[in-house]
């Protein structure tokens, strides 16, 4: 890992960002989360940490419930029971109980990125723009200082040469990397990737991939949907397998891929390495 | 004497006239857009309430003709003991009136918009207004760009109706000229063909919009 690699200072190891209590603690903790839509119990008690710099990649079937606890841990989804703990802090509920105000859920969210399937960038806004929005608009950083890193960012993830363009000129693989870098500009502590690459062209899935792996080994903190099996093999800390709106299964991926312990997760490996994968998979 | 030669004659009150049109009808176009940007994320809450009020209060604009409404305004109203001057009345009448339209024009921009952008403003730390402001406002402006400036032209032309609160706009003083001096042809035509003028300047700034948003495509 280069020091002078831009990522430190989007990641915890960037001395001067987190407080030194919050460095023993796990980036986010989750316990006996629940989340119903209607009679349909999606996320049925979900309890998960994941430690600073690790990646975590969630797998599972169609419907297991990846995404719902994904949008859960920013409360895009709220949960019907459980807590989210980011850095120690409950997200969604102040201390007493009571459902978290606007400004103060908000303020927490900056603190997570988030990288779309469908890319969501901002359509008015020039690639240079959306990276540099939230940072100007809702962290309320210096524009200069913004911009320089965003240009930093942009180049980092490949993109220098289309600052002034729209995101509808951008092709997808281009337009999952503005959403990276969009996301790395707000200097997250923990990144979100909700199927980043299932709603791209197999030839523009790599692309994405790659700079992803970067951001692993440069010590970000990931938790990651994805259906890209050989992804998870190579860069994953750590695998979870779920089935069902439960976990069934979690371990080294070298354990998961090579040694699952249970029938659903052999059942589950079976089935993508007979070509019958779901990329495609929406919500 | 040439009728058109008696409406150069009285240019200045023509030139004031349209004046006071061009005032109405900008001050009108921001109000109503302002207080329809306001009004649009109420229509699409899902809040039951609120969401019910700001919807029988689109209808019911929607149904009026807005002659009445100016009546009720500047006639109607005082008796309630809400007084205005014709001026007060006309601008309230007219924003009143197309804020419910805008808000409608917005609020069916909003439905073909995609979700995902303002998840992702939501996930960016954005809440209420600022979110409304930097989010999800301008991709509405830029897609619903030709519709307003049809309400704009819309607009201009329902300040002539304010005439009948004697209010000195560009109806106003034709109509004026003409019962002074007997030329009706004359003074209307001219009148027509400067709300013309001021329609043609609308579609121009719509053709720059839709520049913007095309490049956007």
């Amino acid at each position: 890992m280069s020091v002078a690699d831009l990522s430190t200072a989007n990641t915890a190891q960037d001395p001067s960002a987190p407080p030194p209590l919050a460095a023993t603690r796990p980036v986010l903790s989750i316990a006996g989360l629940v989340k119903r839509f209607g009679a349909h119990t999606v996320l049925d008690g979900i309890d998960l940490q994941v430690e600073r710099g690790e990646t975590v990649c969630l797998l599972g079937p169609s419907g297991s419930g990846k995404s719902t606890l994904l949008r859960c841990i920013n409360w895009l989804e709220v949960p019907d029971a459980g807590r989210v703990l980011l850095e120690g802090e409950t997200i969604g509920v102040s201390t007493g109980g009571v459902v978290m105000g606007d400004g103060q859920l908000s303020r927490m969210r900056t603190r997570i990125g988030m990288v779309f399937q469908h890319f969501a960038l901002w359509p008015h806004l020039t690639v240079l723009q959306n990276v540099m929005e939230a940072p100007v608009h809702v962290q309320r950083r210096s524009v200069d200082e913004v911009r320089e890193e965003a240009r930093a960012l942009l180049e980092r993830v490949g993109l220098s040469a289309k600052h002034d363009a729209f995101p509808a000129h951008l092709s997808g693989g281009q337009k999952q990397r503005v959403g990276i870098a969009r996301a790395l500009a707000m200097k997250p502590s923990l990144m979100l990737f909700d199927e980043p690459t299932s709603a791209l062209d197999p030839e523009l899935v790599g692309e994405v991939l790659t700079v992803m792996r970067d951001l692993a080994r440069d010590g970000l903190t990931m938790v990651v949907v994805t259906h890209e099996m050989s992804f998870a093999r190579d860069v994953a800390d750590r695998v979870v397998f779920m089935d069902a709106g439960a976990i069934v299964e979690t371990g080294a991926p070298e354990e998961f891929f090579g040694a699952p312990r249970t029938e659903r997760a052999r059942q589950f490996l079976l089935r993508y390495s007979n070509g019958a994968a779901t990329p495609g998979e929406t919500r | 004497m040439n009728g058109f030669a008696i409406v150069w004659s009285e240019r200045a009150l023509m030139l004031s006239g349209l004046a006071n049109t061009v005032v109405l009808s900008l001050l009108g176009t921001l109000a109503s857009l302002l207080l329809g940007a306001l009004l649009t994320p109420v229509l699409v809450s899902r809040r039951r309430a609120p969401a019910f009020v700001a919807l029988r209060f689109v209808d019911l604009m929607r149904c009026t003709p807005f002659l009445l409404l100016a009546y009720i305004v500047y006639y109607g109203l005082p008796s309630i003991g809400l007084r205005f001057d014709n001026w007060g009345a006309g601008l309230f009448a007219l924003v009143l009136y197309n804020s419910a339209y805008m808000a409608e024009i917005l609020r069916g921009a909003w439905m073909a918009q995609p979700r995902e952008p303002i998840e992702a403003g939501l996930a960016f730390g954005y809440s209420g207004l600022r979110l409304f402001r930097r989010i999800v406002l301008p991709p509405l402006l830029l897609a619903a760009g030709p519709v307003i400036g049809n309400q704009t032209i819309q607009i201009i032309k329902d300040s002539a109706f304010l005439t009948i609160i004697a209010l000195p706009e560009l109806t106003h003083a034709a109509s004026s000229i003409q019962s002074r001096r007997y030329i009706p042809f004359a003074a209307f035509i001219v009148a027509v063909f400067l709300y013309w003028g001021l329609c043609l300047l609308v579609e121009a700034a719509v053709a720059f919009g839709k520049r913007l948003a095309e490049a956007r495509q």
